[in-house]
């Protein structure tokens, strides 16, 4: 199932992304699980909020980060759709 | 990493298929507060993300709230896992106060009547039911626990239509694992092959159809699997347990296994119980391994199975975990598989009704 740009991606109750002093590294906890974003997901979800849907997630980072906006739109889209799946976000 | 710390042993239910010890801590051998915030100080500063409240009941420690509160201002996520029975508005205020992420809630059947009788405690349900109530109310997550046994296994359907309607997050539908008050009653509570099998076949089912709404976890009976599983994620390696006295152990039932020694946190920090105690050093990694373990591909995914089960079943924690069909000892698994009690002579966990081991 996929949320496409009009989705408004959110944590799920419970779900808590911080950093971790420890690790040096975002972390991104819900009950049971635990993960470790890597680079691209963390700069993802730094940008969920309730309020920006998928498609200005994209925006955004195409916006700041030298790469063509499709290439980003795969990706982020890929991504909160993993997350989605694994109970970390609703879209 | 994970902690789990087993506030306490006390508990108004008296669950038949509780899995702690036979010999309860009693209350005046508890960790105190302070010890508590100081281990979790030290949980947070070793790496610890998650800590798990447990027990007993862990509600029956008045300073939950604190410890909540405590652990959260260290950044740890905070779970507890509650039967809900002491959570009233007062108490639930009071968590959110201190940041509580998520709460656990077990229930011991569908119907009220069953589920009091099995924990020995009238009004048990209905209290469950206010308790779940409230969580959704404070905008928690809530995962419904149901423990199933060969005595309830045929609601099964109505406890995940139960979680459902109570508008759970997540549902566990767990096994009984059998250790401590599990184990000395096995023999009426093991599910026979054919309703492992019927309850596997609902459980997917359900999955299907609420994927995307409920995640089911499913926890089995291993004693019917070909191959165990990892307990802990492997002995010293993912998980610290803490008892109520403050014992730090690889896995709750540790204690279970003669001739170990193993570390108090009033006296040793987590971290060099961790990285130091021979206890856990004992079965962590593969170099431990008899035969057939030590040479198979598998090692590093179950790890041998669980030490404690290996104890259970063969008599000898370093044994391949008899469940496992390559494991030279399985007398003792195939023993269990037959031993039927009837439901009458199911004993409740209590207090000071010590039992010898089934
Ligand atoms: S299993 Fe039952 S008796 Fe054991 S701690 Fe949980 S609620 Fe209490
Ligand atoms: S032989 Fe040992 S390592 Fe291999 S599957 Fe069995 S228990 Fe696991």
């Amino acid at each position: 199932m996929s949320g496409g740009e009009d989705a408004l991606p959110r944590f799920r109750r419970g779900v808590r992304f911080r950093f971790d002093e420890i690790r040096q590294q975002w972390t991104l906890l819900a009950p049971e699980k635990l993960f470790l974003p890597d680079e691209t997901g963390t700069e993802i979800l730094k940008l969920v909020d309730g309020e920006r849907s998928a498609g200005a997630i994209i925006d955004d980072l195409a916006a700041r980060f030298d790469a063509p906006r499709d290439v980003i739109a795969t990706d982020v889209l890929a991504t909160l759709d993993d997350l989605a799946a694994r109970g970390a976000l609703t879209l | 990493m994970g902690l789990i710390v087993e506030l306490t042993h006390r508990c108004p239910l008296q669950c038949a298929y509780c899995s702690n010890p036979l010999a309860l801590v009693p209350r005046s051998d508890e960790l105190d507060t302070e010890t508590l915030c100081r281990v979790l100080d030290e949980a947070a500063a070793l790496g610890v993300l998650q800590v798990h409240f447990s027990g007993g009941e862990p509600m029956a420690r008045t300073d939950l709230a604190a410890l909540v509160a405590h652990a959260n201002r260290r950044g740890i996520y905070t779970n507890i896992i509650t039967s809900g029975v002491l959570l009233d508005r007062q108490r639930m205020e009071a968590l959110l106060a201190a940041g509580i992420d998520h709460i656990q809630l077990s229930f011991q059947d569908s119907e009220a009547q069953r589920a009091d009788d099995f924990g020995h405690y009238r009004g048990a349900h209905a209290r469950k039911l206010a308790a779940a109530e409230l969580i959704r109310e404070a905008g928690l997550p809530l995962t419904a626990n149901f423990v199933v046994h060969r005595a309830n296994l045929d609601r099964l359907p109505a406890m995940m239509a139960l979680g459902e309607a109570l508008g759970a997050e997540r549902m566990e539908i767990a096994h009984v694992q059998y250790y401590g008050w599990a184990l000395a009653n096995r023999a009426s509570l093991l599910p026979s092959a054919d309703q492992l099998a019927e309850a596997t076949r609902l459980v997917e089912e359900a999955r299907q159809r609420l994927r995307g709404r409920i995640a089911i976890d499913y926890v089995v009976p291993d004693y019917y699997a070909a191959r165990p599983k990892a307990c802990m994620g492997g002995w010293g390696q993912r998980f610290i347990n803490l008892s109520p006295s403050g014992h730090a152990l690889p896995c709750h039932a540790a204690e279970t296994i003669p001739g170990m020694i193993f570390p108090s946190v009033r006296e040793q920090t987590l971290r060099s119980i961790w990285e130091e105690a021979e206890a856990f050093a004992r079965f962590r990694g593969t170099d431990w391994m008899p035969d057939p373990c030590r040479s198979c591909d598998r090692r590093e995914i179950d790890w041998g199975g669980c030490r404690c089960q290996a104890l259970a079943l063969a008599g000898d924690a370093a044994a391949t975990d008899p469940v496992c069909d390559r494991a030279p000892d399985r007398a003792g698994l195939l023993a269990a598989l037959d031993d039927r009690a009837p439901a009458e002579d199911i004993r409740p966990r209590r207090y000071g009704a010590r039992l010898e081991p089934a």
